[in-house]
């Protein structure tokens, strides 16, 4: 049976938390979104199964309701310092 | 412009069925003579079930409407006996371009396998389709009676009485199957208070048929974001005659008695194709619908075709799933009227699995192509940019997945593989077409049952009333096809889908299939 692996499968995380961060450095929100787009697609065909793709998003969805949003502004687009 | 005007019109008869006082009774009377019914109607005629045809109108309408049709629909019409002047008179077409922008994403080629005697797909206004499909029921002798309006529908447990209007005034019919094939709008399911469940899309699709005669190529190009198109979608499709539609993507909040106008529509299509050399035939401004009945039977009532299920266009799911549901049910009607059990059952169990997945396969072509919020506009034109660089892209892009035939997987009908089989189609799934001796094996099918098989020296598998087709080691791509070893056979049914399939051919294990498929 295939299931979402969700221990830690990265030897250095923070290289590899680093690296998508780094990729939307300077660009827009708009650019940014379209960039996880295509990158969600890019791995979700790496991953090429449909029962791990639909675990992945039923944990993605979970987390929507336990984000710090008192840092995030009304409409989510720009960090309230 | 002639929108309006018929394709064909027909003589609306006084039938003696009007003068009598207590209502003629039918084994079957169909409602509406579009491609469903009159399929279904000379399926009918040609196993000898006595039907009528009823229709509202006395015309074929003038717009083109459904004009795909695929390699099925082709050979369930080649078994009636009327592919031919379809066939003659159709473009056939193998490649679908997709544009983006003003650059050409990727190509497809429908022409996958040869060995098939119908192509992939003919390209045919359906007004074309429909006057051949009559011409055909009429040279049959089949009980076709224009302007009859259907206004009142009385189901009972053996039957039901139709209460029907004419020029001539009101006559009943009585029938034990009453076939609705009237349409998307179907006023028999309103007779029945029936619910259409479902969704309906956001934007609007401005169809237009135009004649010209143009340099394109007889290719289907489907352009998201065109450069004369901007935001939207379109599709370009050649018919005979040059006549080519062309389909819009409109806003959801444009208003389309304003958008058919043809001062709007003109500049439109000139941007499109760099010229006005052109003339309109036809516009029209849909909002598509993804719905169905929840049962396709309702006692002596069945429903077929748009009048059972409504898909969007993308992909030509519509009118080639109407034509395959009067395949299934046609031969399961005559089972019935000879007393079999199960058989219309067996009719909303298949036909509702093949309308889930044209349903599927239309409403994910649809949300592609007109993306409902932000997001999915992202992840669509993410899809388009990494087509441009990826394999794995091209098969994101979704610009209509074309009809094919449904397998029947949880079919009642069926008798499960009890032998390995790695190839092959299965119980359930549609018989593909191979050659076999000098011709094809769909033309050694008749209207019943038959026995696909390959001798292995043994004694053959002789069963009364059931045709043998035997195949030899010279058919390899048939072989192939169906992974037919020395001594297997496939039991195939009236609408050619596979019954059962074995690796030994004993006697009784084909009876008990044939039993269980409805044969007796």
């Amino acid at each position: 049976m295939t299931v979402l692996d969700t221990t830690p499968r990265f030897a250095d995380p923070d290289a590899a938390y680093r690296a998508i961060i780094e990729a939307h450095r300077g660009l827009t929100e708009a650019e940014s979104a379209d960039l996880n787009a295509a990158l969600v697609l890019i791995l979700a065909n790496q991953i090429g199964d449909l029962v791990i793709l639909q675990q992945a998003l039923a944990l993605a969805r979970a987390t929507l309701g336990h984000a710090p949003r008192s840092i995030l502004s009304a409409d989510d687009t720009k960090l309230v310092t | 412009m002639k929108a309006a005007k018929p394709f064909a019109r027909f003589a609306y008869r006084r039938h003696a069925d009007q003068a009598r006082a207590t209502p003629a009774a039918y084994p079957v009377v169909i409602i509406g003579a579009g491609p469903v019914g009159l399929t279904l109607a000379i399926d009918l005629k040609l196993r000898g079930v006595d039907c009528v045809l009823l229709d509202d109108q006395d015309r074929i309408g003038g717009g083109s409407r459904a004009i795909c049709f695929a390699k099925r629909t082709l050979e369930i019409w080649d078994r009636l006996g009327c592919a031919a002047p379809m066939l003659e008179k159709g473009v056939r077409w193998n490649i679908g371009k997709v544009f983006q922008g003003e650059d050409l994403l990727y190509q497809f080629d429908l022409l996958a396998e040869p060995g098939h005697k119908m192509p992939a797909f003919i390209n045919l206004q359906q007004y074309y389709a429909e006057k051949f499909l009559v011409e055909h029921a009429q040279a049959l002798g089949l009980d076709l009676r224009w302007l009859n309006r259907v206004v009142g529908i009385e189901a009972g447990g053996q039957g039901a009485r139709l209460g029907i209007e004419t020029p001539d005034g009101a006559y009943s019919l009585d029938a034990s199957f009453v076939i609705a094939c009237d349409g998307a709008r179907s006023p028999a399911r309103a007779l029945l208070d029936l619910d259409f469940m479902g969704e309906a899309f956001e934007d609007q699709f401005l169809i237009a048929d135009v004649r010209m005669t143009a340099a394109f190529p007889v290719e289907r190009w489907f352009w998201f974001d065109p450069p004369f198109h901007s935001g939207k979608s379109c599709l370009l499709h050649k018919q005979p005659d040059d006549i080519w539609r062309i389909d819009l993507q409109l806003s959801p909040d444009a208003d389309a008695e304003h958008e058919r106008r043809p001062e709007l529509v003109r500049p439109r299509i000139e941007r499109m194709l760099g010229h006005g050399a052109f003339e309109l035939e036809w516009i029209s401004v849909y909002r598509f619908q993804c719905r169905r009945l929840e049962r396709f039977v309702h006692g002596p009532v069945i429903f077929a075709g748009d009048a059972a299920h409504q898909v969007s266009p993308f992909g030509a799911r519509g009118a080639n799933s109407g034509v395959q549901d009067a395949d299934n049910l046609g031969w399961k009607i005559a089972a019935a009227l000879r007393g079999r059990a199960g058989m219309i059952e067996s009719y909303d169990r298949e036909r509702s699995e093949a309308a889930d997945e044209n349903i599927l396969n239309s409403t994910r072509a649809t949300d592609f192509i007109a993306p409902r919020h932000m997001a999915e506009a992202r992840f669509r034109d993410a899809a388009l940019a990494l087509a441009r660089q990826t394999a794995f892209g091209k098969r994101f892009v979704n610009s209509g997945r074309l009809s094919t035939p449904t397998a029947y997987r949880n079919s009642p009908l069926s008798t499960p593989d009890d032998a390995g089989w790695a190839d092959g189609p299965p119980p359930g799934a549609p018989m593909p077409d191979a050659p076999l001796g000098n011709g094809y094996l769909s033309e050694r099918l008749g209207h019943g049952f038959a026995l696909l098989h390959r001798p292995n020296g043994n004694e053959r598998p002789a069963i009364s009333g059931l045709p043998l087709i035997e195949v030899t080691d010279s058919d390899e791509a048939l072989i192939q096809r169906f992974e037919l070893m020395p001594g297997s056979a496939y039991l195939i049914r009236p609408d050619r889908h596979i019954a059962a399939r074995f690796r030994g051919t004993g006697r009784d294990a084909i009876v008990a299939a044939l039993q269980r498929a409805g044969a007796v």
